[in-house]
């Protein structure tokens, strides 16, 4: 823990910053971008500084396709679909797990994949799906989780793999080209597994600063200090802030078991697109616990829900007060898209936190 | 074991039973009156009347139980509006089954927080219902408060101060803990408590210099500021720094993703006070019973009309909004 005496000092220099022309940062995770707005960081930023929320909220760049599909399982196949909490109130193609769990369909919340592998344990006669969506922090868990079902032949335990990697979105994200970002704030968490090594290339080759950042505030103030400085500088490097939890190489036990069971794939974001490699899938060694396979079903076209504007949102392109919906026929009692819904979402951030001045 | 029965609740013998041996000898042959109503001598003027039914699960949590709950919550309803608790009844449904033993011990429990609080439990009434009706036992508690002076409720102004009797956020998290089975969350204990003497004491110093009282329960500290700002044109800011958090419950708070905040207390009362009476009333709270932890943790301006904010501890400014949904349910 830093001293606060010199935390405000620094808090101070950040406040104070003179910036000439505007900068622009891409925080890319949904933790930061609560963060910024719980520590009150975002608050002190300077004139010319602008945060911009990019895809690094699960839930967020889950496609409506994904949830048509578990709901398509559950009607057609009849298993129970264990979720997290904030997928619930996402709103699909058509309906919503919260809409089809009030009609009598089985949805389950939990806080763990585990919790979704002792739900099937405990009941052989129950199909359980898990809703397993997240990036590289969350997915070695949920491997972790499905080679346990495989070695205690807990066959009634399935997962619908959502899975998808950071660094070819941010990659995609700047060869669309679309957006001015200066520089990267890079997530702790998943940088605690992938390694700092793995986003080398941002600098080297898209040309943009990053600095890897953990989520206290004086993570959040130093962070920003040092990329406000970089881009300044014009340094196209990468500096590791967080080195306390990051290493250059990361978790390696954790990249084999995520390995072992998953392999890379094209996946579609909200927004964004496919991506080619962004996704994860599972191997075929584990096809019988992959309930995409267990499970066939067709699912109907996906449909976009009208004037949401998560995509353009998740591509860097409008901040959540922008789009016409916000806080008006679009809150988080009525969610129109998943921003407004998931508690990292940016939409939900800015509608709790944002000063309306 | 000895358990409850539906005959407990049907009329007859053990019901009279029930009510003679276990529940009046407790609350006192002179105080709980057998007719269909109490009758009470009170002074003439205006009265506090206030009703709260309790249906917490774990019934026993650290630091209590749904009996003390029950009288505390019902005399600190009626204490922060500047009434003296006189009168309470208690209504119990019980659920078949429910083992005596836990009836007599919360009982037990009620019987001796009624008598520290000074309050007497003067009539009530007992419902047994079929197992998996009700979950274990619920009580209902409605209390009867005198005005020795006016209610204390006044026009808030910016500059007036923000003051807490003590830790924010103990009872939420004592009850979260002890529900997800967390264990080394040891030391956490509910605030449960009784609220009267400590206000009592503050109101024979500084009766006009309180404009606002409130014992921030369900939503905790941050939904009661959220309803004093809402319908005026000031603003409410916290000083983080100034917040008294348990260690146990910062580090609760960090893993459960629950703002101490927004956490229930069942033992601490919020005031907003006149700027020059702040550190008198701070000072008469500490030398309490449940006040040793008192501070003032922020104040009144007209910063964001209508919301309450956060000042951060690296001089920033965040929102402190009013929850959409509940975050733990049947803690109270």
């Amino acid at each position: 823990m830093m001293n606060s005496e010199l935390l405000k000092q620094l808090a101070d220099r950040l406040k104070n910053l003179k910036l000439e022309k505007e900068i622009r940062v891409m925080e890319v995770c949904g933790t930061h971008t609560t963060e910024f707005f719980r520590s009150g960081v975002r608050d002190i930023f300077p004139k010319n500084l602008t945060l911009i929320d990019g895809p690094g909220c699960p839930v967020c760049v889950t496609t409506n396709g994904y949830l048509d599909r578990a709901i398509e399982i559950a009607k057609k196949h009849g298993p129970v679909l264990a979720t997290f909490g904030d997928m619930v109130k996402v709103p699909s193609s058509y309906s919503s797990l919260n809409r089809e769990r009030a009609e009598g369909m089985n949805v389950e919340v939990i806080y763990s994949p585990m919790n979704a592998l002792e739900m099937a344990a405990k009941d052989p006669a129950r199909e359980i799906v898990f809703l397993s969506v997240g990036f590289e922090t969350t997915a070695p868990l949920e491997a972790v989780t499905v080679r346990e079902a495989k070695k205690r032949g807990i066959g009634n335990f399935s997962i619908l793999s959502g899975n998808k990697l950071t660094v070819p979105a941010v990659k995609a994200l700047l060869e669309l080209g679309e957006v001015k970002i200066d520089g990267f704030i890079i997530p702790g968490h998943v940088s605690a597994v992938i390694g700092a090594g793995a986003w080398r290339e941002i600098p080297e080759k898209y040309g943009r600063p990053c600095v890897i950042s953990g989520f206290e505030p004086q993570d959040l103030v130093t962070g920003s200090l040092a990329i406000v400085d970089l881009v300044r500088s014009g340094k196209n490097i990468l500096i590791n802030d967080y080195p306390r939890v990051v290493t250059e190489k990361g978790n390696e036990k954790a990249r084999e078991i995520l390995d072992e069971v998953f392999e890379p794939c094209d996946a579609e974001w909200r927004g964004i697109g496919v991506i080619p490699g962004s996704g994860l899938a599972m191997r075929p060694e584990y096809a019988a616990f992959d309930a995409e396979k267990k499970f066939p079903v067709s699912v109907p076209e996906p449909r976009e829900h009208r004037g949401c504007r998560c995509g353009e949102l998740l591509r860097g392109l409008i901040l959540p007060p922008e789009c016409g919906l916000f806080g008006k026929a679009c809150t988080p009692e009525e969610p129109v898209g998943p921003c407004m819904v998931s508690a990292e979402g940016p939409c939900s951030a800015y509608y709790k936190y944002w000063r309306h001045t | 074991m000895k358990r409850i029965l539906p005959g407990h609740g049907s009329g007859g013998r053990l019901m009279n039973d029930l009510i003679n041996n276990t529940i009046r000898s407790r609350f006192g042959t002179d105080a709980l009156q057998l007719d269909d109503a109490a009758v009470l001598d009170l002074p003439a003027g205006r009265i506090a009347f206030t009703t709260d039914t309790f249906t917490i699960t774990p019934v026993f949590f650290p630091g209590g139980d749904i009996g003390r709950l029950a009288v505390n919550g019902t005399v600190n309803d009626l204490a922060v509006m500047g009434a003296v608790p006189r009168a309470m009844s208690c209504g119990l449904i019980i659920e078949e089954g429910f083992p005596l033993e836990n009836l007599e011990k919360i009982l037990d429990s009620m019987a001796r927080e009624a008598e520290k609080a000074g309050v007497r439990i003067v009539t009530g009434d007992t419902k047994v219902v079929p197992h998996g009706k009700a979950d274990g036992i619920f009580i209902n508690t409605s209390g009867i408060g005198v005005f020795e002076e006016a209610p204390v409720r006044g026009e808030i102004r910016p500059g007036d101060r923000i003051i807490i009797s003590g830790t924010i956020g103990d009872h939420g998290m004592a009850v979260m803990a002890t529900r997800q089975n967390l264990s080394f969350a040891g030391n956490l204990r509910s605030d449960c408590a009784h609220l009267n003497h400590l206000i009592a004491a503050v109101l024979k110093e500084h009766r006009g210099d309180i404009r606002f009282m409130r014992d921030p329960t369900r939503g905790g500290v941050a939904s009661v500021l959220n309803e004093i700002v809402s319908c005026v044109r000031v603003s409410a800011m916290l000083a983080e720094e100034d917040l008294p958090v348990t260690e146990e419950v910062r580090g609760l708070s960090e893993i459960l993703g629950i703002e101490p905040l927004y956490s229930a207390n069942e033992g601490k009362v919020l005031m907003v006070a006149d700027p020059a009476a702040a550190e008198s009333i701070v000072g008469i709270m500490r030398s309490m019973e449940h006040g040793e932890h008192a501070a003032i943790i922020g104040e009144i301006n007209e910063e964001f009309p209508g919301k309450a904010y956060l000042a951060t501890s690296i001089g920033g400014r965040r929102i402190l909004p009013l929850l959409t949904e509940e975050q733990l349910p049947r803690i109270c």
